[in-house]
């Protein structure tokens, strides 16, 4: 797997001016341009065999999310169950790629998977707010991973990326890399949360997304689903634009992972048409896009059966989670 | 792999019958004399159109002069307002039937004309309603006076948007019209003709007649018309001119274009590429504003250059009726011609042509979206009008240079600036030759903005209260 020199790509040694320097080098983002052809693509017709196809490849790409002070270990078997067999009705549903969790429940939600080969992912680093020193931060990190966890997602320090200090941020995700590394010298796959919306412009997500790239995470994810604003399509497209470049750049190969709000198959075909026409063909798998959802799974689930049995069921005919 | 599956549009949505008269005094005559109208993506025949000879322009004119002199002159402005709203209604009612007889027409694809002609169409109406009964605000002092029978001649490109652009004008400032669509396109021109009838606009306010430029030559000639409103090509803005110097019939010309769209290093890169994509490829290329020369500055040429090829390797050209068709046909067989004799102008004079990797379908006229690099000022791909997806691409190192190369033009009627730097936008603007400058964006269409060009695009206005004022005595 290649790999980058981060002072090769900052052309400097890493230093808090250096970074600010890179990243205020990149091109701006124009709100108008973005939205107006984020907008366009909304407007493509996916109908038939593409239509069935996209849906398929949305469960295949889902992170099912569960992430409540009220959850259970009760709770997180149900979902796990449901993850197995989405739907009992149909045995070629595909299964989604992960369960999403709080670190304590990744145990319970192991038991439940036995020797599944859907991962599970824990939320970790002061999930969502991210106030927290680092030593807690990568102690959350180690508990996690320890209980078996196979996906770390982790959230940005906002405060010191909004003040400026992008080293502290840049370090902050090497050390929960870092802390990602199972005894055997594995690693768990490590998501990085930009938390967009508290970002709030599009120059703020290009430059989180370059300070997070650098230190090669396997993705950058847009939210924790707990500020009001989550997912959008054209936060997405301008993160997908991100990683694009990125792997002209260096060869190194970024997932996207949008999560919060994403609510029905038609909005999740959308953001597979912006995949497809931003970063191409090759983020169309579960390995470099996710869809991090709770209500989504259901809503595809009825499109699907709609498309089988050509009329639409009901939402008593899918299971509750 | 996602590939899109066909999502076309009904066909049936639009009923076209087999053959049209010329639309004179509130009627259709009876077909004579005909010839065939096609679908240029499949070459199918759509309808049998007639070909308007002198007695038929007559006939229009005396028809409208009626009109101008007993009805439409004495009706207050509100009353002609009310009939403008009227027809903007039945427009949106029946948006969906005009988009397809359009897409069906012209060859463009139906996402155009489903999101873009067909809601401008109906904004323009709207806009121009409005204004009818204002006219003592229009800076003309009070009770400005129409000019009584106007000949509009429409190109092709946009045909019922052009359509819209001429006819709400002068129908709101008072005039009754005879105006004659193109001949490749006359269809949504004669469905237009039946929203007159439906909106019940007294007869003879808007007469409708087909045919070639011979027919357009009449119309401009006819001694009892008082203006001409023509968009086209220069050659015939031209002729045009000579035709009616030494009368008093005023006139205003849209003619042709070569636009610059300037990038400068400091843009937003990924917005520009869409930008430049829209400029250009919007229509087919199809458009007398679009943005066929782009000049990028030298430091940042390599990069947007990569970025746009990548961009265009994802249009999708094809069966203009599937709604995720980007690219439609060319409208003709002569223009496609025309598109390919002057890109091997351009790489005999030492271009370099580029075209991404897309099927071309077996029928009907199509040209692949290409870029040609490596030109300069002096080649022909350059200096003349293409009016096709074609785009020539030059480099500039400092602001001046890019001005001097955008305003080395015969032309002058858009220009699009490319930076985050708003003072820059604003002394760009002020130094283009262009009579529309587009920031950080390109071709953007408004009823409250006005259109029109310097040097060889043309004069006059089209658009907001300066569209208005071609209308009306006292002004062009």
């Amino acid at each position: 797997m290649p790999t980058i020199e981060p002072e090769a790509v900052v052309g400097s040694r890493i230093t808090n001016q250096s970074l600010s320097r890179w990243l205020h080098s990149l091109p701006g983002v124009d709100k108008v341009g973005l939205e107006a052809r984020t907008a366009s693509l909304g407007t493509r017709s996916i109908k038939t065999a593409s239509k069935a196809w996209a849906l398929d490849m949305a469960i295949k790409m889902m992170d099912l999310t569960t992430l409540e002070g009220a959850d259970t270990k009760e709770r997180v078997r149900s979902l796990c169950l449901k993850a197995i067999t989405p739907d009992p009705t149909d045995l070629t549903t595909p299964q989604p790629a992960a369960i999403c969790v709080y670190g304590d429940m990744v145990k319970h939600a192991k038991e439940a998977l036995g020797k599944n080969k859907i991962h599970v992912a824990a939320v970790a680093t002061a999930f969502p707010s991210g106030r927290a020193s680092l030593p807690v931060k990568i102690a959350d990190t180690k508990d996690a991973v320890n209980a078996g966890a196979d996906e770390i997602d982790m959230v940005i320090d906002r405060g010191a990326f909004l003040s400026g200090n992008y080293l502290e941020v840049y370090k902050q995700i090497l050390a929960v890399k870092a802390a990602c590394v199972r005894k055997d010298g594995t690693r768990a796959h490590l998501k990085v949360i930009l938390e967009t919306g508290e970002l709030e412009t599009y120059d703020n997500i290009r430059r989180a997304s370059y300070l997070a790239m650098l230190a090669s995470p396997d993705f950058i994810k847009t939210s924790t689903g707990k500020v009001s604003i989550n997912a959008t399509l054209p936060i997405t497209l301008l993160m997908l634009q991100a990683v694009k470049d990125w792997y002209d750049q260096t060869k190194i190969q970024i997932g996207v992972k949008p999560a919060g709000g994403i609510r029905t198959a038609k909005d999740a075909i959308k953001y597979l048409v912006v995949v497809k026409e931003t970063a191409g063909e090759e983020w169309l798998t579960p390995k470099y896009f996710r869809f991090g959802a709770s209500s989504l799974l259901n809503d595809v689930l009825m499109q699907r059966q709609k498309l089988t049995t050509g009329h639409y069921s009901g939402r008593d005919y899918v299971s509750v989670d | 792999m996602f590939d899109y599956s066909p999502a076309p549009e009904s066909k049936d949505l639009v009923k076209f019958q087999a053959s049209y008269g010329h639309f004179i005094g509130g009627k259709f005559t009876k077909p004579a004399n005909t010839f065939s109208t096609i679908n240029p993506a499949t070459e199918q025949v759509l309808a049998e159109i007639s070909h308007g000879t002198a007695k038929d322009v007559d006939s229009a004119v005396k028809a409208a002069r009626n009109a101008y002199e007993k009805t439409w002159s004495k009706l207050d402005g509100a009353t002609r307002g009310k009939y403008l709203y009227r027809i903007a209604r039945i427009i949106q009612e029946r948006s969906r039937e005009l988009a397809v007889a359009e897409t069906l027409n012209n060859g463009k694809p139906i996402k155009e004309t489903r999101d873009a002609d067909i809601p401008l169409v109906a904004s323009w109406f709207f806009y121009y309603a409005g204004w009818a009964d204002k006219l003592d605000y229009a800076g003309l002092g009070a009770n400005p006076k129409a000019h009584g029978v106007v000949s509009q001649i429409v190109p092709w490109n946009f045909p019922l948007m052009m359509l819209a652009w001429k006819i709400a004008p002068a129908l709101a400032a008072g005039n009754t019209v005879v105006l004659k669509p193109a001949e490749t396109t006359p269809l949504t021109a004669l469905l237009f003709a039946e929203i007159c009838q439906q909106a019940e606009l007294p007869d003879g306010v808007v007469n409708i007649v087909t045919g070639f430029g011979d027919t357009g030559a009449m119309m401009v000639g006819h001694p009892d018309v008082n203006k001409v409103a023509f968009t086209g090509s220069t050659d015939v803005g031209r002729i045009i001119a000579k035709q009616i110097a030494g009368t008093d019939k005023k006139a205003t010309l849209e003619l042709g274009g070569k636009a610059a769209n300037i990038v400068f290093e400091d843009a937003a890169l990924d917005q520009a590429v869409e930008g430049i994509v829209n400029g250009i490829f919007f229509n087919q290329g199809h458009v007398c504003c679009a943005g066929s020369r782009l000049l990028v500055q030298e430091s940042v040429h390599d990069v947007v250059i990569k970025k746009l090829k990548a961009r265009m390797e994802n249009i999708r050209l094809g069966d203009p009726m599937d709604k995720n068709t980007d690219i439609g046909a060319i409208n003709s067989k002569e223009q496609l011609t025309k598109i390919d004799r002057l890109v091997k102008q351009g790489v005999k004079e030492g271009g370099q042509a580029w075209a991404p990797s897309c099927a071309i379908p077996k029928n009907g006229f199509w040209y692949a979206p290409t870029i040609i690099t490596g030109v300069s000022p002096a080649n022909t791909v350059v200096r003349e009008e293409i009016f096709g997806p074609v785009l020539s691409v030059m480099t500039f190192r400092t602001p001046a240079e890019a001005v001097a190369k955008a305003n080395n033009s015969q032309y002058g009627l858009s220009a699009g600036v490319w930076t985050e730097k708003g003072s820059r936008i604003l002394k760009m603007a002020d130094q283009l030759n262009a009579g529309v400058v587009w920031a950080n964006t390109f071709n953007q269409f408004d009823p409250a903005s006005p259109f029109g060009g310097f040097k060889e695009s043309g004069y006059g206005r089209e658009g907001g209260r300066h569209g208005l004022l071609s209308y009306l005595k006292g002004s062009n």
